[in-house]
């Protein structure tokens, strides 16, 4: 028998949280453009260095894809983003002489980020780096299926954003996500940006949150292959890119459209690719075995499994090696559900008359999801591919390349991105590849266009160079003057403001550490009269 | 019309003359000459309004009471929750709530074994006291010229005569002052074996925040180990992760034989105080349990605050927002009194328990009304006119620490020309 009460007491970890990121971003936003690069790379070398282990963990936390593939996405979406970005200057001020115009940078502040279970580490890192290129505190929410493995990797970019100078709080990871608390995050008014990466559900909970929000929609790509392509390649291709990480990229291949008069050749250069290519009896078994009778596909059973395991799910059995498996379906529209995005190494294959087809077939398929994500075409015929690129609800076509990877801006010039935007289409205020511009607006300080009145565009920066102190540092301490006031009309040193007292003879560390403090303290003032 | 319901007032006006006639004349008028003309009225955060709907940053935060805001909605929800079953208790018997706090006081106290509760800080030093002199058979107590434990019996005869002798409660025969930074001063006030213990204060408030000079209080626990008295450390305004540490004896590297906390206790909510007792001190609770007793001595709804403040305080983020406040306002008053050198001439800091000093004898005073007509209330020390408590919250947003700078750069002609009006 329960004698005693049952109480329960609110708990605010959400503000807690948010409160630490408010104050990382009004410091962070202060720092100059070389600080904040030190700072960037700290947090993508410390990724790039934990990457296997990194992708060992999701996999093993989560059930989904292939470590082999993940450490690729970890090292992609670290130093690779990095890279990518690094020129690139976010902080300012960049002038631009022939308009007369100085821009600043202004950080968005604290970005709530949500990241998927198909994906955990590599979103991370890579919404996390961009946050550092840009000066924004970060607050990472993860899917609650990879929330441990995130939430340590987000300590590891925290440590190492530390250690390279970042304020305090910089990033942070929630470590219970239940959906109420994140749910709670997205309305708070301390949140300026959220970066949704997950299902549907959430992604829209992050538009109604009345704050901007930049997201993805579902995938659902189709690959159209033109009879002018090299079939051999565009198969080898199209399987690499499908069975890569166990199709959990939401840019990987769902169906392919295959231009009539080559489909039996490309069936057998898929053939040949390793892909196991489904009898009508396996087709079927395979719709009866991925859905469940609501429609929800089978998250346990098969997202993110590889090709033999969801065989056998449905099943059949597939000859060892297989990577993935072909279901030929007849028509495209969403009551086919092999024509719905699968997240697994699952791909139909329809055939189509030509490119109008093509583009008449992928409408068919991304009326359900997918629509302003990713398509592919593989072939030379160039009026087939803007026919195609004009017709299919895609916002980005690849072309000749794996889609998974290749949307994703790895492997082509799109943006290098974990977040892929589905613009109008897909209920998404960003259309193209989540880039560190978008987590930034600019201060345009803009001169009289009039030749003979002058616009001051030197190199004077009004940012600062002073990292953040260390959480080793002492707190702040101030002795202040005696009961009575200064003595001597002389006021006892302020730290910050009056030289330290002269260390004594023979340390030379300290005497060291007073010259560094001396010199920031110079810069500092410097930096304050400029601006 | 101001109407609460059980009573209602025509205007401010009214509430301020009936103050006047029924509750407490002078300090009605003490502030109202100061021009602070104050009646607190909608309260939340670190913000408080007048009646009149005046808006003011509290930056006094009654020496730590608002460590964590006013109305702080989850102490808030803590004490309605626990309004559903508890009440004050009985302090004869073990009681669950009281039992959870003194263990969990007792885990964030090294060297500290037992909690004894009081609803306020000068009870809450009278244990202490009365505790000192039961482990040491001694009567005589030490304290510190300035130094403030509050105003009941032995606490207020410790404290500066302003507040013993118009109650004829000062005993000089039984309490020696002597100088605070004065470790010649102590041992000869000590030398003598006749001390139960000496009470200080960790960075002394009421007196305007001096810091204690590099091994004082190291020094003054020494002396009190040589010579058989025992060291009470006043966390009342140093405690609660205000010096960056839960308490500030360990943001010092002190540890004390027994100390007292009070007001940040409360969560502004409900009045409970604790002396955290080491195990000579604590004996007489073996010996004879009910020798000292308060009925209302740790609420059991008062504990059930006190558990949540705790563990707010507890949170790695409360950590780090204290230290960020502290920076944030280190950095702020370096730069104030480069650019307004001539008014503002030092600053006292340790965490957010910050002193400002100004250059003229009162020109706290000044800087507490120019601050109070531009949005920002806080207070100057009683005991030494020329520095201004400055004590920001433990949990202050970055937000309102930028608006509290800019309200104080913008409060300094004012300051200077009330400064003026002084003279000298």
């Amino acid at each position: 028998m329960k004698l005693e009460p049952d109480l329960r007491f609110a708990d605010d970890r959400a503000g807690a949280l948010l409160e630490r990121a408010r104050w990382a971003a009004g410091a962070f936003a202060t720092l100059d453009r070389a600080a904040t690069l030190r700072i960037a790379r700290a947090v993508a070398e410390a990724g790039f260095g934990a990457a296997r282990g990194y992708a060992e963990w999701a996999v093993r936390e989560t059930g989904f894809g292939v470590v082999e593939h993940k450490r690729r996405k970890n090292e992609l979406c670290s130093r690779g983003v990095l890279d990518a970005y690094a020129a690139q200057d976010l902080v300012g001020p960049v002038a631009d002489g022939g308009r007369k115009l100085v821009r600043l940078a202004r950080p968005a502040g604290v970005i709530l980020a949500l990241t998927p279970s198909t994906n955990p580490i590599a979103t991370l890192y890579f919404k996390a780096v961009l946050a550092m290129l840009t000066r924004n505190a970060i607050l990472v929410c993860p899917h609650p299926r990879a929330k441990a493995c995130s939430a340590d990797a987000g300590e590891l970019l925290m440590r190492a954003a530390r250690a390279a100078g970042a304020p305090d709080g910089a990033i942070q990871v929630v470590g219970e996500p239940a959906l109420p608390f994140v749910e709670a995050l997205m309305a708070d008014p301390r949140v300026d940006l959220v970066l949704a990466t997950g299902g549907p559900a959430m992604v829209a909970a992050a538009y109604r949150s009345g704050h901007p929000a930049l997201g993805v929609g579902p995938g659902n790509a189709p690959a159209f292959v033109h009879e002018t392509a090299d079939l051999a390649a565009a198969a080898q291709r199209i399987i690499a890119s499908k069975s890569f990480d166990n199709a959990l990229l939401c840019t990987s291949e769902s169906v392919v459209l295959a231009h009539e008069p080559v489909a039996d050749g490309l069936l057998a250069a898929l053939r040949a690719a390793k892909a196991h290519v489904c009898d009508a009896g396996q087709v079927e078994r395979l719709r009866g075995a991925l859905w469940d009778a609501g429609g929800g596909f089978d998250v346990e059973g098969a997202l993110g499994k590889d090709a033999a395991t969801v065989a056998r799910l449905a099943g059949f059995e597939v000859p060892a090696g297989t990577l993935v498996l072909v279901a030929p379906i007849a028509r495209t529209e969403p009551e086919e559900p092999l024509a719905r995005e699968k997240l697994a190494p699952v791909l139909g294959f329809a055939r189509v008359a030509d490119a109008g087809r093509a583009g008449a077939a992928a409408r068919a398929m991304m009326r359900q999801s997918g629509r302003g994500h990713s398509a592919a075409f593989h072939g030379a015929d160039e009026a087939a591919l803007l026919a195609f690129a004009a017709a299919a609800p895609a916002l980005r076509v690849a072309v000749n390349v794996p889609l998974s990877l290749g949307a994703a801006g790895f492997g082509t010039h799109l943006g290098p991105t974990m977040t892929v935007g589905t613009g109008f289409a897909g209920g998404s205020a960003l259309g193209g590849n989540l880039r560190p511009e978008h987590l930034v607006n600019w201060v345009e300080v803009a001169f009289a266009a009039e030749a003979s009145l002058p616009a001051g565009l030197g190199a004077l920066d009004p940012w600062r160079s002073r990292p953040a102190p260390p959480e080793t540092a002492p707190i702040p301490f101030s002795p202040g003057n005696p009961p009575g006031g200064p003595v001597d009309g002389r006021r006892a040193p302020v730290p910050g403001l009056d030289p330290e007292p002269a260390p004594l003879a023979g340390d030379d560390v300290a005497a060291l550490r007073a010259e560094i403090r001396q010199l920031v303290l110079e810069e500092l003032r410097a930096a304050m009269r400029a601006a | 019309m101001l109407d609460y319901g059980l009573f209602r007032y025509a205007s401010k006006q009214e509430v301020l003359d009936k103050s006047i006639r029924y509750w407490n004349p002078g300090k009605t008028r003490f502030w109202l000459d100061a021009g602070v003309d104050l009646v607190m009225g909608a309260r939340e955060g670190y913000v408080i309004h007048d009646v009149d709907g005046r808006r003011l940053i509290d930056l006094h935060i009654n020496g730590g009471t608002y460590n964590l805001g006013h109305r702080n909605p989850e102490l808030i929800d803590t004490l309605r929750t626990a309004l559903d079953y508890f009440d004050i208790g009985n302090h004869w018997f073990p009681s669950v709530a009281r039992t959870a706090l003194a263990e969990a006081l007792v885990e964030v106290s090294p060297g500290l074994r037992y909690a004894v509760f009081a609803p306020g800080g000068a009870e809450a030093a009278d244990i202490a006291l009365k505790s000192a002199r039961y482990a040491t058979k001694r009567r005589k107590i030490v304290s510190i010229i300035k130094g403030y434990h509050g105003h009941s019996g032995l606490a207020v005869a410790t404290g500066d005569e302003r507040f013993s002798k118009i109650f004829l409660s000062d005993r000089p025969d039984e309490f020696v002052q002597v100088p605070f930074n004065d470790l010649a001063a102590m041992e000869a006030a000590l030398r003598g074996r006749d001390v139960a213990g000496v009470i200080v204060e960790t960075i002394p408030a009421t007196y305007g925040f001096p810091m204690p000079a590099p091994g004082y209080l190291q020094g003054v626990k020494d002396l009190c180990r040589r010579y058989g008295s025992l060291y009470v450390a006043d966390e009342v305004q140093t405690g609660f992760m205000r010096c960056g540490e839960m308490w500030g004896w360990q943001s010092f590297g002190v540890e004390p034989d027994i100390f007292i906390a009070a007001k940040g206790l409360s969560g502004g909510l409900y009045p409970i105080s604790v002396c955290m007792l080491g195990e000579a001190a604590g004996g007489w609770l073996s010996e004879d349990g009910a020798a000292h007793i308060s009925t209302t001595g740790g609420g059991e709804v008062g504990c059930f605050v006190g558990i949540k403040v705790l563990q707010i305080l507890g949170r790695p983020e409360t950590r780090a927002n204290v230290r960020a406040v502290s920076e944030f306002f280190a950095e702020g008053f370096a730069e104030l009194i480069r650019r307004h050198g001539d008014v503002i001439v030092g600053l006292r800091q340790m965490g957010t328990v910050i002193g400002v000093e100004f250059a003229h004898p009162e020109g706290a005073v000044a800087a507490s009304r120019g601050l109070y007509e531009n949005g920002v209330w806080a207070i100057f020390s009683s005991l030494d006119k020329r520095v201004l408590q400055f004590k920001p919250g433990a949990l202050m947003s970055r937000a309102l620490c930028e608006e509290v700078l800019d309200r104080f750069d913008g409060a300094v002609p004012r300051i200077r020309a009330l400064t003026a009006e002084l003279g000298r």
